[in-house]
């Protein structure tokens, strides 16, 4: 018997050699890992990053993209024209646009997709893009023009996103299981917790990709994902969730290791109307409290940028305002003392799952305990982090990384779920919107960074890194994120 | 024995019922709201109000309770929050891999516990004995996470003999398959392995203590011959029981090697499940695995009952 168990593994063993021996590598397909699971494919109705990593400008285009720069260019709007008073947007589209399934793509389709977001029952997981939204007209079929209440400096930006991509009435049904655009790649198959293959799209209007298929392959266990890396099981790891495996990949010739940014501001989320952070001094106390450089090296292995204030360090309007809350301990525990805590006090600091929130969390409550404010960790997990501290507003501090791009409009907002409640900001923020010069808005938006900065609102810890580990011969990857995606257009093997 | 089984069934009816009312109590009161988590933190309220009224979730508590019994009793398991397909399907899709997972790692476990039992029972107090407690004490303590990531470091990526993690797919032939599911069944093997050898061990040692035993070896049998035709059947019995139980386990408690191997089956869909708060999904899979280990236990009961008759008249 124990022979016969013998030839049974030796057996299974030898035909697991011969199978993978037997592989030859093509150069036009692609594995792709990332670390979570979309839960469906309509970027228009659902939060989850996921989901646009997979389908944003591969299967789904809007009137305007992102590049992997930042950059907002045209995408299925060739061109368009902005009214004077910049209400009225004239949008020229494509010619000869096709969705997948061979219908047309046309102005009907941009006022349907439009008016599907705004309407009343709309599941769009933000909404407020569109917010400014009066009406969507059909000049001609490759006319679109769409009237907004108020000029709104943002809207081509906005358009750029996910959540506004062009999707077509014939097959918006299916939409979730089977996602119709007009990109690119075609949907190809979903083996539900495992994968989802994309294919080239033979009819597509613009540039031929260099791939034929690609493959994204779900792992969301850190040590599961440097081994499956390691072995060369899969290309490419978008978001690598092991900063502290990077050395290593690094080391190895077989890989290269891409560090950008994304669009997440890390930030120690303070409820600033939850005494005693409603006095500024507290808050100043804290922002003091924190250092910087030991939470980046402690937490993200040496990844990340610290950020004074809310706003992305690789924009060109950002204003690096980290010296105005640089670490000293004994200011802290002045200000702290000036406010009436000298023997410091108790707060709660809620941790949500990703590592920059759990580890990071450890090492701000031992920094916190320096200056003796003693924080309870709670950890959380999403859901419960959105039930209490998002809507329930019921938390003293949380770690969080905001990931949307340009969102320091939440500042404006004082229901939002840390209660900043500053007239100037909204003030700011009114006039933003409004305007539509660059240099205007650059200008405004220094301003709301130092605002925000000089009443310690949150305290700002870093940008989100973006790891990205791929094969040595992988070439095209976006290195940054200034949204969630994987733009499979441009990836392409080296010869 | 007609009066047995009616008893033992009613029984297992009553246990689904208070299992099925204790998971939906204790999911649906876990904070967390389905729609909020699918919206993200930018969603408006009518938004919200919409998606809460198109997933049902507008409905009352005990409405929904007695719409998703309702269901699961015509074969309905309701439709999946976040992906949007039948919970019924979704399960399917993956028993095709949890189950032959559960049933390679039992295959392997016995492969490999059965001998060794054996060997060491028939050696009791020598080294080989002493050499296998201690290998299957390993066993036990050594958690199968840890296995697993053993295994995948030196057979998937030192050797590269098998993929790290992943499921090609039945499509693809059997064998792919198999090779798919060959590290992690190890892994969850291997812990199993250890206990169900310790207890063939000392079931076999209890045996060969008995009077038939040593009636049997007086009748002229060598040790080998009486340990084989008469030790064997009887020592089976707590070892089927176990067996039984390790299955149960195997089929339910995967989801770590599963996370681990990234493999598409029933633990890891509980498992994202779980994080993405579908509830529905998490209700339906947990009440199917109580199913299946309380038929699991009702069968055995009965099959206790056939093999003694005293059992038949108690309870």
């Amino acid at each position: 018997m124990t022979k016969q168990t013998f030839r049974t593994f030796a057996s299974v063993l030898a035909l697991g050699a011969s199978v993978l021996a037997g592989q030859a590598f093509a150069k036009s397909d692609i594995k792709i890992a990332m670390q979570l699971e979309p839960p469906h494919l309509d970027p228009t109705s659902a939060a989850a990053q996921a989901i646009d990593s997979v389908v944003y400008t591969n299967v789904f285009e809007g009137l305007t993209r992102f590049m992997g720069d930042g950059s907002v260019v045209p995408g299925l709007a060739e061109s368009w024209e902005i009214s004077d008073d910049g209400t009225v947007y004239t949008f020229k589209l494509r010619d000869g646009v096709t969705f997948h399934d061979g219908t047309v793509m046309d102005a009907e389709d941009v006022k349907f997709s439009l008016d599907r977001a705004i309407a009343e029952d709309s599941a769009n997981a933000q909404k407020a893009l569109f917010a400014g939204i009066e009406s969507v007209e059909v000049v001609d079929p490759l006319t679109a023009k769409v009237t907004l209440s108020e000029p709104n400096g943002n809207f081509l930006f906005n358009m750029a996103w996910g959540d506004a991509v062009i999707v077509a009435p014939e097959s918006i049904d299916n939409i979730k299981t089977n996602p119709v655009g007009t990109g690119a790649f075609t949907f190809g198959n979903w083996v539900q917790g495992d994968s989802i293959t994309l294919n080239r799209n033979p009819n597509y209007w613009g540039d031929e990709p260099a791939l034929e298929t690609a493959a994204f392959k779900f792992i969301s266990d850190p040590t599961a994902a440097f081994a499956a890396m390691m072995a060369e099981d899969v290309d490419v790891f978008d978001n690598f969730p092991a900063p502290e495996n990077l050395p290593q990949f690094e080391a190895d010739p077989r890989f290269q290791v891409l560090v950008g940014s994304t669009e997440g501001e890390t930030i120690l989320s303070t409820n600033n109307m939850q005494p005693p952070f409603d006095d500024i001094r507290v808050r100043q106390a804290l922002a003091h409290a924190i250092d910087r450089k030991a939470i980046i090296d402690g937490a993200m292995f040496g990844y990340g940028t610290p950020i004074g204030t809310h706003f992305a360090p690789h924009n060109p309007a950002y204003v690096d305002l980290t010296g105005e809350s640089a670490y000293d301990p004994e200011k802290a525990k002045e200000l702290l003392a000036e406010a009436g805590f000298a023997d410091g006090f108790e707060t709660t600091l809620h941790l949500p799952p990703p590592s920059y929130a759990r580890r990071g969390g450890e090492i701000i409550a031992a920094q916190l305990a320096e200056v003796g404010i003693t924080a309870e960790i709670i950890n959380v997990e999403w859901a419960q982090w959105l039930e209490s501290v998002f809507n329930g507003k019921d938390f003293g501090l949380t770690i969080v990384s905001h990931t949307e791009p340009m969102d320091i409009g939440i500042y404006a907002r004082p229901d939002y779920y840390f209660q900043y409640d500053s007239t100037d900001m909204q003030a700011l923020m009114d006039t933003l919107n409004t305007t539509t010069d660059p240099e205007e808005r650059a200008k405004l938006l220094g301003d709301a960074q130092r605002l925000i900065s000089n009443d310690y609102v949150n305290g700002y810890l870093f940008q989100l890194a973006k790891l990205g580990v791929a094969k040595a011969g992988v070439q095209g990857l976006w290195k940054n994120a200034p949204t969630a995606a994987i733009d499979l257009t441009v990836i392409h093997w080296s010869e | 024995m007609l009066r047995y089984s009616l008893k033992r069934l009613i029984s297992l009816i009553l246990s689904l019922a208070v299992a099925s009312v204790v998971i939906f109590t204790v999911i649906e009161v876990a904070p967390g709201d389905p729609a909020t988590f699918m919206l993200g933190v930018n969603a408006q309220p009518d938004t919200l109000a919409a998606l809460r009224a198109e997933l049902g979730l507008d409905a009352s508590k005990l409405q929904r309770y007695v719409d998703w019994v309702g269901g699961m009793l015509t074969g309905d398991f309701g439709t999946s929050y976040t992906y949007r397909t039948p919970v019924s399907q979704m399960i399917a899709d993956r028993m095709w891999v949890s189950l032959p997972l559960a049933l390679y790692a039992l295959t392997l476990s016995t492969l490999i516990a059965f001998p060794a039992g054996i060997y060491a029972a028939a050696r009791r107090g020598k080294p080989g004995d002493l050499a296998v407690m201690g290998a299957t004490q390993l066993g036990i303590a050594v958690p199968n996470f840890w296995f697993a990531m053993m295994l995948v470091l030196i057979f998937a990526i030192n050797l590269r003999w098998f993929n790290a993690g992943g499921f090609a797919g039945w499509d693809n032939g059997l064998w792919t398959g198999l090779q798919s599911l060959t590290l992690p069944a190890i892994a969850l093997a291997l812990p199993q392995a250890a206990i169900l050898a310790r207890v063939m061990r000392s079931a076999l040692l209890d045996i060969l203590g008995e009077d038939f035993m040593r009636t049997a070896r007086a009748k002229g049998l060598s040790r080998r011959q009486a340990l084989w035709r008469h030790g064997m059947r009887n020592a089976l019995i707590p070892v089927l029981t176990i067996i039984g139980l390790q299955f149960s386990f195997l089929l339910a408690g995967s989801i770590i090697i599963e996370q681990v191997f990234y493999l598409p089956g029933l633990g890891r869909l509980v498992f994202q499940a779980i994080s993405a708060r579908d509830l529905i999904v998490v209700e339906s899979v947990v009440m199917l695995l109580v199913f299946a280990v309380i038929t699991v236990n009702f069968l055995v009961d009965l099959a206790y009952a056939a093999v003694d008759p005293r059992l038949r008249s108690r309870t």
